[in-house]
């Protein structure tokens, strides 16, 4: 998904001389190994390693009527410097792309300090913003053209896991597969797709799938959900959505499964494999869970 | 007092009408010279067409105790006289820090200290990328806004691109908890910065001070006042 981003972002400052892409090192050194840094020596800026400074300067650069796109590690893009995405842009009235990589823990060896599951939750704090997390690179692409042709508030979650296929993009609930008339409803958001479609292949599912979480599409789910029972399964905070959900079916009495990852420190190294499976996030603990869900109500 | 207020010897009164920030009146007052100067004498900026993209822009970075700005603005004819009375109320357009989208001309929306200078600097290099040579960035801080470390962020970043329509006025009422041993001029310097200090109750010092056109490099005046 990264290489992606990098690519057709540096296609883009081609295209558009509004844009401009905005970093704290990291990312610097694709821009300049694929030139684009040389043809848009102007539009490629990098403030150095001072992530206040990253947000800051770019709604400089919005104030000014460009359209900012903003990267890197997502604990240095929105948790680190919180106050200057909340003020500096959405306070200011000021458009701009924001997209990270390290999604939750990518960057497992890492240790904690590269991890931020909690971004998603605490940019949904924040009024205005569209979250995007894409499941594909080709999603990577449609969404990042159509942000960069925008003028609001878009933050893009990056993560090195992927889907098999992509879903055309959409700002709505997309039906990837619909159950029965008492068929329980999974959302499922950006990456996650694969091991829900895997852990619910054998179940009477209808499985929904979201590459923009933020805003909510709460019609969606009330139009394509059948038996009152919702999983959500969220590759981030578990229960970042739970709240949209709630309020989308606050006239339907339902039960609500919210998978995702756990709010305590999982305080160990290794690889996003092992991560996803120590958080029930790989497709069998997915099935055990849905599985244990569907038959404490039976 | 009568609403017709627009000389420098009415910005005390104008002040006086609003009430309700008392904690700050220090802050308000300290400001009070350079923003008159900056309004009256320096920014290349038109009540009239407060959008003008070729106006300066001045970014108040020091939203704290905005009365004296307000009575400025009051007085340069970018807000009406009338409206300094309503000052705090749930319907006034003057809150206890300002708004720019409540206020006709003012930049930035601040109050929390350590964003004006770093968005500044992004103003400054957007302006460099439109081609646009006439307009001038100022940004106002305050001594001890200057802890917060995005302004370091920022005074290095402007250093290293030789920002020369920048200029930063501090204003240096002595109130930084832990102070600048060997003074705040020579921080800047030390990032490439050119630098002044003058007394900030002399408005022909700090009009010449603001005024200095800058070749290669960002600016600073330090206003000091009591």
């Amino acid at each position: 998904m990264r290489d992606r981003f990098m690519k057709v972002s540096g296609a883009l400052l081609d295209e558009r001389p509004d844009l401009a892409i905005v970093l704290a090192d990291i990312g610097f050194g694709y821009f300049a190994g694929a030139g684009v840094a040389t043809r848009h020596p102007g539009r490629v800026l990098n403030v150095g390693i001072r992530e206040q400074l990253l947000v800051g300067f770019a709604a400089g650069l919005a104030m000014e009527g460009l359209r900012p796109i903003v990267h890197t590690y997502a604990p240095f893009l929105v948790e680190r410097p919180f106050e200057q995405v909340k003020l500096d842009f959405g306070h200011q009235g000021l458009g701009g792309v924001f997209v990270s990589v390290g999604a939750s823990y990518d960057a497992a060896a890492a240790g904690r300090t590269h991890q931020a599951p909690e971004d998603v939750a605490l940019m949904s704090t924040l009024p205005g913003w569209s979250v995007h997390v894409p499941g594909h690179p080709d999603e990577v692409e449609a969404i990042l053209r159509s942000t960069a042709a925008g003028t609001g508030l878009d933050c893009i979650r990056l993560a090195e896991s992927a889907n098999p296929e992509a879903v055309p993009f959409s700002s709505s609930l997309t039906p990837v597969r619909r159950g029965s008339a008492s068929a329980v409803t999974v959302v499922a958001v950006g990456p996650s797709l694969a091991p829900v479609l895997e852990a619910t292949a054998a179940l009477d599912a209808t499985i929904l799938y979201a590459s923009t979480i933020r805003p909510f599409d709460a019609d969606a789910l009330r139009t394509f959900m059948a038996a009152p029972a919702v999983v959500l399964v969220e590759p981030y905070l578990a229960g970042t959505s739970s709240a949209e959900i709630s309020a989308a079916l606050k006239d339907s009495p339902h039960r609500l499964l919210a998978l995702g990852v756990a709010r305590h420190e999982h305080r160990r190294y290794g690889s996003r494999s092992e991560h996803d499976r120590a958080h029930g996030l790989d497709a069998a603990g997915i099935r055990r869970s849905v599985t244990d869900f569907l038959a404490s109500a039976a | 007092m009568q609403l017709s207020a627009r000389s420098y010897e009415d910005l005390p009164a104008l002040i006086t009408l609003m009430t309700g920030d008392e904690k700050h009146g220090r802050a308000s007052e300290s400001t009070l010279d350079v923003l008159w100067v900056l309004y009256n004498r320096v920014l290349k900026v038109d009540p009239q067409a407060p959008d003008d993209p070729d106006r300066d822009r001045f970014l108040l970075s020091k939203g704290h105790g905005p009365m004296a700005y307000y009575a400025v603005l009051a007085a340069t004819g970018f807000i009406p006289l009338d409206a300094l009375p309503t000052f705090g109320r749930y319907d006034s357009i003057l809150g206890q820090h300002p708004d720019r989208a409540l206020i006709p001309g003012v930049e930035l929306s601040s109050g929390s200290l350590g964003h004006g200078l770093p968005i500044a600097v992004g103003v400054a290099v957007a302006l460099d990328l439109k081609g646009r040579a006439g307009p001038r960035v100022f940004c106002l801080v305050g001594d001890a806004e200057l802890d917060e470390g995005s302004n370091h962020e920022a005074i290095a970043l402007a250093g290293r691109l030789s920002l020369s329509r920048l200029t930063v006025c501090v204003i240096d009422n002595g109130s930084a908890t832990h102070g600048w041993p060997g003074s705040i001029d020579e921080r800047f310097r030390l990032e490439g910065w050119s630098a002044a200090t003058v007394d900030g109750r002399d408005h022909d010092t700090i009009e010449a001070a603001l005024s200095a056109a800058q070749q290669d490099r960002p600016h600073v005046v330090v206003a000091e006042v009591e």
